[in-house]
């Protein structure tokens, strides 16, 4: 038994989601990313459970495994009760451990997750928060979202928010010794750990990219990551 | 009752929801996004159904967005959700309703890996005492606030202002239903009607006067796929996901769309606003839009809340031709109006009207 494949047994997800697979392809034909990108849960999970120590190192690095939207439609159809999309978080989380994500233009995006869904928990205590929707970053959300970001005191007032405010309620403030105990658990459990090693390898990948990473999300790094697209993932 | 024939394999497909005492946990779109949904559910558990809901001002998101988009391992996600649930413990509630389906499913899918690994739910344990000292029971009924509405639909039918029917033609309106990939896709028989016939929307639908559609593409995701839509670069994915259902539901000539995960409403809509944008295309009827809802908005406005003090204000795709077809009375130029038109309780977040 290779390495990496010990390594992948040790995630939950892994166990859960992976029995044998006959390769019957249902859970590429339900699939959504597969209908979309170049993508075929069927041929991962088959290259997963050869144990092949190279073929999931070169899927660790690979663009494949990021394409994978996690809606789970393959986890319902598998007649062996396999669930492609854990098996998919899995790789995801070990090629972040192990920094082989940067080596693709869709696993280098995951310092733009980290740098937004990823700090607003630990800073607001909340996954999205409205201050960070900008329009700059989701032009899609079209001209009724310019107005709720030019008047969101008023509105979420008027709609019967507390929007920064005390106690409990829409958009209230997270209080600092609750976001202090969200901290905590995030030391404790090794989010903290998976925070440290994406912006860690992120960096080192920049400086070989010769391309500028400061804090927060306006780097020409940043940036990059966030909007480059080849154009080679598509069908 | 000795169950037999259909109603032994229906047996399968229903969830046992509690009657009362819940412990409501927010959602992070849906606040963002749609918090006249929120005010609206709270309203109609308090002010007409006279439950009792209790919400922590100490509890924070589940994680569940960050779990998904895979910067957050699975024993982070595992210990936040502990915390949610000893502040539940803590309350004195045992009945957990969360108002999203990534918080469903994520805890659906954390409490069945406790179930079959009773060892991971110890270190969960051990790992939220050495964090933040605390301890928890868990839930005893989990629901999501969609299926406390689907429960009580008839008493909300009951009560109703007006009914989802055509007031000119006097036929039901054809509505769409999108129940969200995590309600009953992971764990299909935690969810009513199962993956296959998923009635918590339906259910409503036809209570307050509705027709349900059956099209082909009805249970393809919407298209939010976290990190296809979190990341600039992927969103191809996401709007191309959604362009497929609406080209699918068109030739069914839909009213409206009514929504169960907090983000599905917020994609459905915006996505036909940048279809619009890009391809000139729109696929309601008369050249509008379908005005997609959230399960809250419509409950309350069967029974007659404001439109706007439900928020449809911040929608993208206008809904007010809905209205009209309806009959809703409301003023067009209240719109826009910023004024606190209510006093809102601080405990409760409540309209005293």
């Amino acid at each position: 038994m290779g390495k990496l494949y010990d390594l992948l047994l040790d995630d939950i997800r892994f166990e859960e989601g992976m029995n044998a697979c006959m390769n019957c392809g249902v859970c590429t034909a339900i699939c959504p990313a597969a209908e979309f990108y170049n993508y075929d849960p069927r041929k991962i999970v088959d290259e997963v459970q050869s144990k092949d120590e190279n073929k999931i190192t070169e899927l660790l690095k690979s663009e494949t495994i990021w394409y994978c939207g996690e809606c789970m439609s393959c986890k319902t159809r598998c007649p062996r009760g396999n669930a492609p999309g854990l098996i998919i978080m899995a790789l995801r989380g070990l090629s972040q451990d192990l920094g082989y994500f940067v080596e693709s233009e869709k696993g280098r995006q995951q310092l733009a997750v980290k740098r937004t869904v990823g700090d607003w928990i630990l800073s607001t205590g909340y996954c999205v928060y409205l201050d960070g929707i900008t329009i700059a970053l989701h032009p899609e959300q079209g001209p009724v979202w310019e107005w709720v970001q030019d008047n969101k005191s008023d509105l979420l007032k008027r709609l019967g928010g507390n929007y920064k405010g005390d106690g409990p309620g829409i958009l209230r403030k997270i209080p600092e010794e609750t976001l202090e105990e969200l901290r905590k658990i995030f030391e404790v459990t090794g989010g903290l750990d998976r925070y440290e090693k994406i912006e860690e390898f992120s960096k080192n990948k920049a400086k070989e990219m010769n391309l500028e990473l400061t804090d927060g999300i306006e780097s020409e790094y940043f940036k990059h990551i966030y909007t480059a697209n080849n154009g080679t993932h598509t069908k | 009752m000795k169950l037999e024939g259909k109603k032994v394999i229906w047996s399968d497909y229903q969830k046992e929801i509690a009657e009362d005492k819940f412990f409501y946990v927010r959602s992070c779109i849906r606040q963002n996004f749609f918090p006249g949904s929120e005010v609206a559910f709270l309203r109609i558990m308090r002010d007409v159904l006279h439950k009792d809901v209790y919400e922590h001002p100490c509890h924070t998101t589940c994680s569940g967005i960050g779990y998904h988009g895979d910067v957050v391992p699975v024993e982070t996600a595992m210990t936040v959700v502990a915390r949610q649930f000893a502040l539940m413990t803590e309350a004195g509630y045992s009945n957990y309703v969360p108002s999203c389906i990534t918080s469903f499913g994520l805890y659906t899918e954390i409490l069945d890996t406790w179930h079959h690994f009773p060892e991971i739910e110890e270190k969960v344990r051990k790992q939220l005492r050495k964090a933040t000292g605390r301890e928890f029971e868990k839930p005893e009924n989990l629901a999501h606030a969609s299926d406390v509405i689907y429960k009580f639909r008839k008493e909300i039918a009951a009560k109703a202002k007006y009914k989802l029917i055509n007031k000119e033609t006097g036929e039901p309106l054809r509505v769409v239903d999108h129940i969200g990939c995590h309600y009953s896709k992971m764990f299909p028989s935690k969810g009513v009607g199962g993956a296959e016939y998923p009635y918590v929307l339906s259910g409503m639908i036809e209570e307050w006067g509705g027709e349900v559609i059956d099209y082909p593409e009805r249970r393809h995701c919407c298209g939010f796929g976290f990190r296809q839509y979190l990341v600039q670069a992927n969103r191809g994915f996401s709007v191309a996901c959604s362009r497929e259902k609406f080209e699918s539901m068109k030739p069914f000539k839909p009213d409206m769309i009514i929504t169960n995960c907090p983000g599905c409403p917020m994609f459905l809509d915006r996505w036909q606003y940048v279809i619009n944008e890009m391809e000139g295309k729109r696929y309601g009827q008369n050249g509008e839009g379908i005005p997609v809802f959230t399960y809250e908005e419509v409950a309350g406005l069967v029974l007659g809340y404001d439109p706007w003090d439900l928020g449809l204000q911040m929608h993208q795709t206008d809904c007010e031709p809905l209205l009209k077809k309806i009959g809703i009375e409301y003023s067009p130029e209240d719109k826009f109006n910023l004024e606190p038109i209510h006093e809102y309780s601080e405990v409760n977040n409540l309209i005293s009207l």
